[in-house]
This record gives C-alpha cells, sequence and structure tokens, in this order.
C-alpha cells in the first residue's frame, strides 16, 4: 500500500541536526549511545534515517488501522441509516434489523471499534517501541526532566 | 508496576464497599418504609445522603497542587477513569429525557442513541491518544501548542479562540445541568425550585472547589454506580413483569411484535377515530378564527370581558372570578399575539389528530420525499452528535488523567462500555413502558385511572407531565386523549412497575446524580480554560503554582454562581440551545484538533481561519432557522433542522483550515517535531 502522503518522502536525505525541540516534548533523535563517539558522521546519520523509516513505519500501522476502523464506523453509522428502510423487512432474532441496527448494534459495534483499536495499537506500539528501543537505546523513553507519567515539573 | 497494581486494587475494595453500604442503605429504606415512613422523607433522605456523601468524598480528596488540581495527578486507572467520563457523559437529559424521546419520537429518536455513542469511536481512534502523549492539562493548550504562532509564537489567538468556544459551548450545557438538578429537586421533594438549584450548587462546589479533578473522579465514579443501579433496577423490573426476563436489553425483542399489533389496532380503532376527529375540529375552529382576525381577536376580547361582568355581577364565588380573571389575563393582548398563539393552538390540536407512528418503522411519511427528508435529517443529526461528542472539551479532558497512552485507549473503551450499560437499556424501557401504557392504560375506566397518572400528573401545575381527558365522553381512556411528557417515563417507570416508593427515590437520586456529575466536569472545564488559558498562558505566564489554583478555585466559584443565576431565571432559549451545543463544539473544535494530529500542513493561519469560519456558519444557519432564535423554517438548506447546522460547520471549517493552510507558509520545524513526538510510540 503506498500512500500519496508517505511521511518518508518528506524525510529530508540528510537529517539536520535536531530540530531545537521543544523543552520536554521531543525525544532527542541523536542516540546517546557512549559508542557513537568512535562512528563516524556518516553512521550516526545512517541511525538515525533508520530510526525515522521506524517511526513512519509506526505511524503507516497505525494509520492504517485508524482507517480502516473507521470505515467500519462509518459504514455501522451511516450506511446502516442510509439503508433503514430496505433493511427493516429483514429481521435480527425478532427485531427488524434496521430497529435492532441503530438502537443497539451500531453502538455495539462501535464498542468492538474502540476495542479492537485499543488492543491493536497496543501491539503495534509494543513491536515498534521495542525496535526503536533495540536499535537506539533507551531515547525513546522518557526523557530525562519528565517524569515516568509524562509531568513537565 | 506493582504500585499501580495495589492502588487498583484498593480503589476497587473502597468501591467494593460503598456499593455495600449504598445497597445496606436501600434496604433499610425498604424496611423504613414499610413500617409507614412517609414518602416525603424518603425523598428528602435520597436527596441529603447523596449530596452530603459527594460532599465528603470531595473533602477527602481536597488538593492544592496543580497537577492534581488540573489531571488527578495523571494516575487514575483506565477502568475508573471511564466509569468517572460516563457519569461525566451520562447527563440529565440522557438520564431523564433520552427514555421519553425515544417513546415520543419512535425510530427517529435513535439518532441520539447513536450519535451520542458512535462519538466515541472518533475520541479514541482520532484524539484521546495523542492528547494523552502531549500531556498538558486543557483542550486549548493542545490547539496552542500545535498551532504556535501569533505574537511571539505562541499560539495565544487559536488558544483564545477555543477558550471562547469551550466556554460557549460549556456554559449552555452546564446551566441546562443546574436547571435540571432545581427540577428535580423540586419535583421529589417539593422544595422550591431556586431551593433546590442552590442544594445542588453546594454539592457541586464542595466537591470541584476543594480538589479539582481529583476530587471530581472519585465523586464521579461514586455518581456513576448510582446512576446505573437507579436506572437498571427499575427497568429490569419492569422487563421482568412483562417479559418475564430480566434482561431488559435483550427481552424488549418479544414485546416489540405484540407493540406493532396494538399499534396497528389503535390506529383504525373507531373510538380513537372519533377523538381524533374531535381534534381536527378544534383545529379547524382556530383556524377559522386566525382568518377571520382581527375581528375575530376583538370579539372573543369581549366575550371573556363580558363574562367577567357577569360573573361580579352574579356576585360568583371568589373561585369563580379568579379563574376568569385568569382567562382574561391570558387571552392575547393584540391581534398579531393571537394570530401566533391561535396558530400554535391549531398545530398542536392538528398534531394530536394524527395517528400513533408505528415505533419500529424507520422514516414512516406520506410519500417518498417527506420520508428522505426525515432520514436526511437523521443522518445530518447523528453526523453533528458523533463530531460533537468528540469535540466536547470536558469529555476530552479526561483524556489526560489516566497513567499512559495505553491506559487512554483503554479508558475510553470502559467509558463507552459504562456508558452502553445504560444506553442499550434505554430503547427497551422506552419500548415496555409504550406497551404498558398502550395495552393497560388505554381502555382503561376514567374512574379507576392508575396511581402513578393521577401523582405524576399533579406534580409540575404549569407544564403537566402526564394529562388525560375525556375528550369524546365515553368514560374510557383513549390513546388520543393522552398527552405526556417525556420525561414522566423514567421518573414513573417504578411505580408503573409496582414497585415500592424507595425504588423512586433512588431514581430522583440517580438523576441527581447524573446532572451533578455533569455539571462538575462543566464547571472545572470553564474554570480551567479560564484559569490555566486565559490567566497563567496569557495574562500572567510567571504566576505560581499556589497562585493559579487559588485563581483557578476562585473563577470556578463565580463561573457557578453565574451558571446558578442563569438557571434560576428559566431561560427557555439557553434550554432550547443545548442540542445545538454538539453542533458548535463539532463546528468549532473538531476540525482543528483532527487536523492537527493527521495532516502536518495545517499551520497556525488555517486553524485560525477554520475554527472561525466553521464556528460562524454554524452560528449563522442556526440564527436563520431556529424560529426561536428568530430565523424561519423557509430558509432551511435541503430541509435540515437547526439542530444539525454542524453539518455545514464541520465541512466549512474543515475546508476553510485546508485552504487557508495551504496558501500561507508550512508550520516550522518546531511544529513538525510537535506532531512526530504525539505520534510516536510511548
Amino acid at each position: 500500500m503506498t500512500m500519496p502522503t508517505d511521511p518518508r518522502s518528506r524525510v529530508p536525505p540528510v537529517p539536520p541536526a535536531p530540530a531545537p525541540a521543544p523543552a520536554a516534548m521531543v525525544h532527542p533523535v541523536t542516540p546517546p549511545n557512549p559508542g557513537a563517539a568512535a562512528d563516524d558522521a556518516g553512521a550516526a546519520a545512517q541511525r538515525q534515517l533508520a530510526q525515522l523509516a521506524a517511526r513512519s513505519r509506526h505511524w503507516q500501522r497505525t494509520r492504517r488501522l485508524t482507517f480502516g476502523l473507521l470505515a467500519v464506523w462509518f459504514a455501522a453509522s451511516f450506511c446502516s441509516v442510509f439503508f433503514a428502510r430496505e433493511l427493516a423487512a429483514l429481521s435480527l432474532f425478532g427485531w427488524p434489523l434496521s430497529f435492532y441496527l441503530a438502537a443497539q448494534g451500531a453502538a455495539l459495534i462501535y464498542l468492538a471499534i474502540v476495542g479492537a483499536y485499543a488492543a491493536g495499537m497496543r501491539r503495534v506500539d509494543r513491536r515498534y517501541g521495542r525496535e526503536l528501543q533495540q536499535q537506539f537505546g533507551p531515547a525513546t523513553g522518557p526523557e530525562p526532566g519528565m517524569s515516568a507519567r509524562g509531568e513537565t515539573p | 508496576m506493582s504500585t499501580a497494581r495495589a492502588r487498583f486494587a484498593r480503589l476497587a475494595r473502597h468501591y467494593l464497599y460503598f456499593t455495600g453500604c449504598f445497597g445496606a442503605f436501600l434496604l433499610a429504606l425498604t424496611l423504613l418504609e414499610k413500617d409507614g415512613m412517609p414518602r416525603v422523607w424518603i425523598g428528602y433522605l435520597f436527596m441529603f445522603a447523596t449530596i452530603v456523601l459527594y460532599a465528603v468524598i470531595g473533602v477527602l480528596s481536597r488538593t492544592s497542587n496543580v497537577s492534581e488540581y488540573y489531571v488527578a495527578g495523571r494516575r487514575v486507572p483506565a477502568l475508573f477513569n471511564g466509569m468517572a467520563t460516563a457519569a461525566d457523559w451520562i447527563s440529565a437529559a440522557s438520564f431523564i429525557s433520552l427514555a421519553g424521546g425515544l417513546y415520543l419520537h419512535g425510530f427517529d429518536g435513535l439518532a441520539y442513541i447513536m450519535g451520542w455513542t458512535g462519538g466515541y469511536c472518533l475520541v479514541a481512534l482520532l484524539i484521546a491518544p495523542y492528547l494523552r502523549k502531549f500531556a498538558q492539562y486543557t483542550i486549548p493548550d493542545f490547539l496552542a501548542a500545535r498551532y504556535a504562532g501569533g505574537s511571539g509564537g505562541r499560539g495565544n489567538p487559536v488558544r483564545l479562540m477555543a477558550v471562547g468556544a469551550t466556554i460557549i459551548v460549556s456554559f449552555t450545557y452546564v446551566v441546562a445541568q443546574i436547571y435540571a438538578v432545581g427540577l428535580i429537586a423540586s419535583r421529589f421533594t417539593g422544595v422550591d425550585f431556586s431551593v433546590g438549584i442552590f442544594l445542588g450548587l453546594a454539592s457541586i462546589l464542595v466537591c470541584s472547589f476543594l480538589g479539582g479533578m481529583r476530587a471530581i473522579t472519585w465523586t464521579q465514579v461514586a455518581q456513576y454506580i448510582i446512576i446505573m443501579v437507579a436506572f437498571l433496577i427499575p427497568t429490569m423490573w419492569l422487563s421482568a413483569k412483562h417479559v418475564g426476563n430480566p434482561l431488559p436489553q435483550v427481552a424488549y425483542g418479544a414485546v416489540l411484535p405484540k407493540l406493532a399489533a396494538r399499534e396497528a389496532q389503535l390506529a383504525s380503532d373507531p373510538k380513537e377515530l372519533a377523538v381524533r376527529a374531535i381534534f381536527t375540529e378544534r383545529a379547524e375552529a382556530y383556524a377559522q378564527r386566525i382568518r377571520a382576525l382581527p375581528a375575530s381577536w376583538e370579539a372573543g376580547r369581549r366575550e371573556v370581558l363580558g363574562e367577567l361582568d357577569a360573573v361580579r355581577l352574579r356576585a360568583g364565588s371568589l373561585i369563580d372570578i379568579r379563574a376568569t380573571e385568569r382567562r382574561v389575563a391570558a387571552y392575547p393582548a393584540t391581534a398579531s399575539e393571537a394570530a401566533k398563539l391561535w396558530s400554535d393552538q391549531q398545530a398542536a390540536n392538528l398534531a394530536r389528530a394524527l395517528p400513533p407512528e408505528p415505533h419500529a418503522t424507520p422514516f414512516p411519511g406520506p410519500d417518498r420525499e417527506q420520508s428522505d427528508s426525515r432520514r436526511n435529517n437523521f443522518l445530518a443529526l447523528v453526523f453533528c452528535l458523533m463530531l460533537g461528542t468528540a469535540a466536547l472539551p470536558h469529555i476530552l479532558m479526561r483524556s489526560y488523567t489516566t497513567p499512559s497512552v495505553r491506559e487512554t485507549r483503554v479508558s475510553v473503551f470502559w467509558t463507552l462500555f459504562f456508558i452502553l450499560l445504560v444506553y442499550l437499556t434505554i430503547p427497551a424501557l422506552a419500548v415496555l413502558v409504550k406497551y404498558d401504557i398502550y395495552t393497560h392504560l388505554v381502555g382503561s375506566d376514567f374512574s379507576h385511572l392508575p396511581n402513578w397518572v393521577s401523582y405524576w400528573a399533579s406534580v409540575d401545575k404549569l407544564n403537566p407531565l402526564i394529562a388525560i381527558a375525556d375528550i369524546n365522553h365515553d368514560g374510557i381512556v383513549q390513546l388520543a386523549e393522552i398527552a405526556i411528557d417525556g420525561d414522566v417515563l423514567v421518573l414513573a417507570t417504578p411505580e408503573i412497575g409496582g414497585l415500592p416508593y424507595v425504588i423512586s427515590g433512588l431514581v430522583a437520586a440517580g438523576a441527581l446524580a447524573a446532572a451533578l456529575s455533569t455539571a462538575d466536569g462543566l464547571l472545572l472545564a470553564i474554570s480551567n480554560a479560564l484559569s490555566h488559558d486565559i490567566y497563567y498562558k496569557v495574562v500572567d505566564p510567571a504566576a505560581s503554582t499556589q497562585k493559579r489554583v487559588t485563581i483557578s478555585k476562585l473563577l470556578l466559584l463565580a463561573v457557578a454562581f453565574i451558571a446558578a443565576y442563569a438557571a434560576s431565571q428559566k431561560p427557555a432559549d439557553i434550554l432550547s440551545l443545548v442540542g445545538a451545543a454538539f453542533s458548535l463544539a463539532g463546528s468549532a473544535l473538531f476540525p482543528a484538533l483532527v487536523m492537527g494530529v493527521f495532516w502536518k500542513r495545517a499551520n497556525h493561519a488555517g486553524a485560525l481561519a477554520g475554527m472561525v469560519s466553521g464556528f460562524g456558519v454554524c452560528i449563522y444557519y442556526m440564527l436563520h432557522t431556529n424560529p426561536v432564535l428568530g430565523g424561519s423554517v423557509a430558509s432551511q438548506w435541503f430541509h435540515i433542522a437547526p439542530i444539525s447546522a454542524g453539518v455545514f460547520g464541520v465541512p466549512a471549517g474543515m475546508a476553510v483550515l485546508v485552504a487557508v493552510s495551504l496558501m500561507t507558509r508550512a508550520p516550522d520545524a518546531h511544529s513538525t517535531s510537535f506532531i512526530d513526538h504525539i505520534r510516536a510510540p510511548e
């Protein structure tokens, strides 16, 4: 699946030194790996590119999950109502289908969507969180100056 | 991790104890009622016991710490945050009026069920996790950080616009909640309406004034438990009585075909037809008087004045004279006033002359065009309610209070779960009560009306909740003779089901909890917008944390009193605008919130223009089409009702945001790295 707005295409070929990040909001992009001093500048840049790629893959997965579930949401809410008169002839356990969908069915589908999103994102976050951590050390964890809860002092 | 688990276990234990105590309290009251405790005492006890309970929780969780005050220290476990958000969400309208709306409007009313649940998909997927990752305090905070710009690059113009939208939306909403508190208190305990308002206000203040978000959260969890118990017990009882199955959400499917058969029978019943013919005649009489204006107004005026003279001349009883005087006072003062009053009454009579609409049939209408128009309005309303839900500041504010982004996502799941416990029951309650009224009340003898009818008919003299008059003088109740206000449905369910009065008191306590919990959250949203976003971020960025919390508390107090004062004036125009708050919130905030996360190119100018134009289009449409605001039905676009103005406002805001963003400079590296941060995994 190629997206026209793939964030990778907007990544500059050689990323500049980490942008002046808003205090306590953006994780430093440079790995604070002590061995980095020995590497040459090209390797550091490559590592940075790899991290950006991992982040953009994470975002792509997030987006795919989000828009997939939104399609289900749209069908459950708007298509079911648009064709309500046609669906009224069908019945589900004694309810006319369109009435059941509007009264309870759609709401249960919404609950399933929110549950699937929470579970799906947990997997995606865990996978890419681990990937980013393995490659780049604890850079993706909370940075110094932030408490574990992301609190700014 | 283990401390979090221990904390969760401790909270769960506390609330289990609480539920147990509440059950014991109910049981004790049931026994007392059996021993002959008067009804009014039960009403008082419920009201004061619950208000004292909320106050105690408020006092126990008092705080002056900024993070505790604004976001409950960000350590509310997902399950409890979900419960608190559900209580925040379930307002007096959901608790009391929604079931009545479904009773009166059948399929059309389901738009509220769909809209008010489907919005949580948008909250969960598009907004809440990103707000939590951002980890600040308010919604304007988020917009200002994302759309940094304006003087000094602090995003102040966007912040002020967001604050304005927050205040307008939340204020109309909070006035309606406080109004409901007064109504519930006066209906159940007989205290004066304004006394009820100030009692409710005291309970809101003790809780949110002392402990901000922290106190509100723990109170709301307790309130949710009361709301759920109060809603489910009577409905389950009614369901067990009618269907023999105590799960109303499942059982009412069996009642639906029986209800449809009864509706068809009533639609062509000769006695029903006779009553409807009388209403048609009355409407026709009003039409004739309107045609004969202004002569008919003169004649009518002379007639009532003549009657007054006659009563005085024959020295009638004082009651007769007073009654005639009231009729003279109520007579329209001018011919144009008469035209308005009479056409209202003509419409009311015509409405009662219509046969009952089948409950489960989608969009019934005489022809395809009208049926389509109803469908389009349904879709538009669902759209506005969903996008409005996803932009209500007092709900979104709650995504800041969980320990992590992951917990925020889970918390939205629990929120929807707890809302559905109540919302899935509402359509069932509407069908069950409708069936009861159609089969038991209709066809019964006027001399043997059930107790609940006479009780609720006399509670509110000005706007009777239920009125039955023997129109065709046959001594038997016809469906067309019943005029019912939707609110009575939930209030009278315990008595319709034949439950003791304690359960009615419980329902009142539940309704009170629903109104108070929502009012708490809204007041905090308003005062945080004022203290954090205006005072701290714009006026005095150097303010100490102590000062910020103090200012916030003072502002909360001020806002609460203004809202209570507004509610005590019974402002019909504000109350009719509550539904419109969703359209306004969606049009003003939704495009900026969602594009801020999903479109990197969106910039300060675009967001500002989008918010202004979305809000503007929405207001413009309402002013031009809502008769209450001086508009006219004729100027509607595509026959869309004014409550769904957001169906034009949101796309307008979205389009302007995109267009203006593309025409102006792309956001700087600062904004881009901000977006990368909120999108990144934890």
